[in-house]
């Protein structure tokens, strides 16, 4: 009976993919929200989010404890962001090259740790079964749902419910939108950059956890693929809205399971094509949403891009 | 027994001794001022004569050389603006510290000290109701600030003071960005809130007609010295202005030579319509002509289109319809357009919008002519500098304008207000120029700047030029122009010319009453 799914394999494979191959992006770009929200992009959660997967798999090697190694991946992410926001509230220091030398110090800094962890097998992370019903292997292999993807989820929603509904929201909407106005009120700008840029750092590590815990679940120095700066990419195109975030991370996720999809229905030519949809994708929204004649609407006014 | 519930009540404030040196300049020189419980008064001077610098102290934004500040007459050590709300002083400044994507409501519930953890906003918005319902002013809280027009933004400013229980307010030129009745309407209620005894009022003014009306007592300050003051009705007019400028002779304004050329239409605009970068703001001009030998005032308040209008005829924003003539063919604002047809633009905030701030002054005078040599405007551009020229050129524009600066090679940064103004009027102004076109030329400038950068835009109208004079401050439109126009809402709503304009009229239809 499956040999005979054709196309709708490949949309089931493609929603499957969605769930599993977008976990990292929405992590790592519910913490950049957060991050740049307060008024500092940080690009160098490419370097956490490998840093993360790392340190992740080599916990959860040695403790045999995959939840351990996602507090280990945290921890690790949230060092990088204070790192990040220390050296950015130097004088005449700028975020973006703060944030591309961390980017490379992170991936070196993971491959050279990482080399032992290349070789063993970690615990993977549990998913849940809600293709149970079916009796179709591709929809149960779609529908395995890991923990991490509800909980970024709910992150989401709770994310955009606490940036109007919390007073460390607002603060940090002030702070990312007018520094001036925030020094006024009595906030300290500097400490709420880096309490942010350390959330952002440690949702990060989280994303990492999942590439080397569970999809694709081992450790290798190309386990990351660019995912960390394309969530950065995400957030702009987001509008800097947690739940925009977990709608576009579906979609990114979708296009990047549309070339294995494929392949796996048969298409043996130009495959390869589609295995560059994400990246396509990020140039194409970016440009159709792009205006000569309009500001970025919803952009932090700090933001260095932006000002 | 004391049955009605405790009110906030005024308090009162005192200066002693006031004095603060930023190295060997003292800003502010030994001013002691006395503010009563529930007074109003008013602070006079010029630009620089050390008014900003003495509420900054009060408020802890500066830590005095010297001199003390009492509350209520006792003394307090006040060294950061919290520690002045948590006392019961409130500032509204000339900008804007609203955050401008969030809500008017997020605005005043953040900036309280004592905001809860987590916000519940039924709960918030009950109080908030119950707040506005005592408060003079109607305002829509469920619009993010960018959205509010300046007016609106002001009145916020001044109701988030109030919110945050300030009991003794200072405003920095409240009213620069009001309508006039919209200004009476604002300062009428808070002076009705002083003399209720709920708020003691310091306003930083520079409107005589304000201070009359509004204010209880003033005080004049002048280079950094507490010159006169007393009681409002005590001292005339020209009293306050004598105070305030001291020994000094100030140039009057250059005749007007000539009527505008009728046969010379120089700048058309026809059915513009544009939108600015952040969307909100739409103008649509059906018609605006300006002649040879003419100035034509643009009067409105701030945020009615002005702005958009003048980057448009910059070339700064596309228009999405209509056309822009000028000298009879189209004209977008490019580099040879403006230098074949002879159009000059000073935007508004000159350092900003017409300089490169940390370039040199000789630099700054150069954009218009440097990569050309010599008079010869019609060449092909040269590919390297000549920077012995541009060095000359640059000492006789900064001796001919009277530029004060450390020297040619200075930053233009480091020049005073007015100083930028003449050295972009130096380089905008010694060609010859068809079209003028200048956008609130004087603000934020002191009593001699002003009246000589008005004086050079007259001899331009007088040589020859078509002038566009964009301003915010009314008294400058009916000083200057031959013909005025009043934007409102993004459109010209009314136009007289200037001998036969009234205040009045203008002033309503600024309003948008018409």
């Amino acid at each position: 009976m499956s040999e005979d799914l054709g196309l709708w394999s490949v949309l089931i494979a493609v929603i499957g993919g969605a769930i599993r191959v977008s976990t990292p992006f929405l992590f790592v770009s519910l913490g950049e929200t957060i991050t740049e929200r307060s008024g500092r992009i940080n690009l160098g959660l490419e370097g956490t989010l490998v840093f993360g997967a790392m340190s992740a798999y080599g916990t959860a090697v040695l403790t045999n404890s995959p939840w351990a190694g996602v507090a280990v991946a945290a921890l690790a992410g949230a060092a990088f962001g204070l790192l990040h926001g220390f050296v950015c509230r130097l004088p005449r220091v700028n975020d973006v090259a703060v944030g591309i030398a961390l980017m490379l110090f992170g991936s070196g800094l993971a491959f050279f740790l990482g080399k032992p962890f290349i070789q063993p097998s970690a615990p993977p992370l549990p998913a849940i079964p809600f293709g149970f019903w079916s009796s179709l292997p591709q929809v149960q292999a779609a529908l395995q749902v890991n923990v991490l993807f509800l909980a970024g989820a709910a992150l989401s929603v709770f994310l955009w419910w606490a940036f109007r509904n919390t007073k460390a929201g607002l603060i940090v909407r002030v702070v990312g939108d007018s520094a001036d106005a925030a020094r006024a009120m009595g906030y300290d700008v500097d400490r709420v950059r880096l309490y942010a840029t350390a959330t952002g750092g440690a949702l990060a590590g989280i994303g990492g956890a999942y590439l080397s815990l569970y999809y694709p679940g081992s450790w290798n120095e190309g386990v990351s693929s660019g995912q960390g700066l394309m969530a950065v990419a995400l957030v702009i195109f987001a509008r800097w809205n947690p739940l925009a975030c977990f709608g576009a991370a579906l979609l990114f996720g979708g296009a990047g399971a549309l070339g294995p999809a494929l392949q796996s229905v048969g298409v043996s030519q130009g495959y390869y094509l589609f295995y560059a949809a994400p990246y396509v994708l990020t140039l194409a929204l970016l440009i159709a949403t792009a205006s000569p004649d309009r500001a970025l609407a919803g952009a932090p006014g700090e933001l260095s891009l932006s000002k | 027994m004391d049955s009605t519930p405790a009110l906030p009540r005024a308090i009162g404030i005192e200066t002693i001794g006031m004095t603060k040196r930023f190295g060997a300049h003292a800003a502010l020189d030994d001013v002691s001022m006395k503010i009563e419980r529930g007074g109003f008064h008013a602070l006079l001077g010029e630009n620089g004569a050390g008014k900003s610098t003495l509420v900054k102290c009060v408020m802890g934004f500066y830590a005095p050389t010297a001199g003390t500040v009492l509350v209520d007459g006792r003394e307090a050590e006040i060294t950061n603006p919290k520690g002045a709300q948590a006392r019961g002083l409130g500032m509204v400044y000339q900008h804007f510290t609203l955050v401008p994507s969030l809500t008017g409501a997020e605005n005043l519930v953040i900036a309280r000290a004592d905001a809860p953890a987590i916000l519940d906003w039924k709960a918030q918005r009950a109080v908030l109701a119950d707040f506005m319902d005592r408060m003079p002013f109607r305002l829509n809280l469920d619009r993010p600030v960018a959205e509010l027009a300046a007016g609106e933004k002001q009145k916020l400013e001044i109701v988030k003071q109030l919110y945050l229980e300030a009991r003794f307010l200072i405003l920095d030129e409240p009213t620069s960005v009001l309508t006039p009745s919209e200004a009476e309407e604002v300062l009428g209620l808070l002076r009705a809130m002083t003399d209720r005894g709920d708020l003691t009022v310091l306003m930083i003014s520079h409107k005589f007609h304000e201070v009359e009306t509004f204010a209880r007592s003033l005080s004049v300050l002048r280079r950094g010295r507490l010159v006169g003051g007393g009681a409002v009705g005590t001292l005339s007019r020209d009293d306050m202005a004598a105070l305030m400028i001291g020994e000094r002779t100030v140039r009057t304004l250059a005749a007007r030579i000539g009527d505008a050329d009728a046969g010379r239409e120089v700048l058309r605009v026809e059915g513009v319509t544009a939108t600015d970068p952040s969307g909100l703001r739409h103008i649509a001009i059906d018609s605006l002509r300006v002649r040879a030998r003419e100035i034509v005032g643009i009067a409105g308040v701030s945020g009615n289109g002005q702005k958009e209008l003048a980057d448009v005829l910059g070339g700064q924003i596309r228009a999405t319809a209509g056309r822009v003539i000028v000298a009879g063919a189209p004209y977008s604002g490019t580099r040879s357009e403006s230098r074949s047809r002879k159009v000059r633009f000073i935007p508004e905030e000159p350092l900003r919008n017409a300089c490169a701030p940390r370039m040199s002054v000789s630099e700054n005078l150069a954009f218009r002519a440097f990569d050309r040599r010599g008079d010869a405007a019609g060449g092909p551009p040269t590919l390297w500098l000549d920077k012995r020229a541009m060095a000359a050129r640059a000492r006789e524009l900064i001796a001919r304008f009277k530029v004060k600066t450390a020297s040619a090679e200075a930053p233009i940064a480091t020049l005073s207000g007015g100083n930028v103004q003449r050295a972009v009027l130096a380089r905008e102004l010694t060609d010859p120029v068809d079209l003028l076109i200048v956008v609130n030329p004087c603000f934020g400038l002191d009593f001699a700047a002003v009246s000589e950068i008005r004086n050079r835009i007259v001899a331009a109208r007088n040589a020859g030029a078509a002038v566009l004079l964009i301003s915010e401050d009314l008294d400058e439109i009916l000083e200057l122009s031959d013909r005025i126009l009043v934007m409102s809402d993004g459109r010209l709503v009314y136009e007289t010319p200037a001998a036969a304009a009234e205040a009045g009229t203008i002033g309503r239809h600024m309003a948008g009453h018409h």
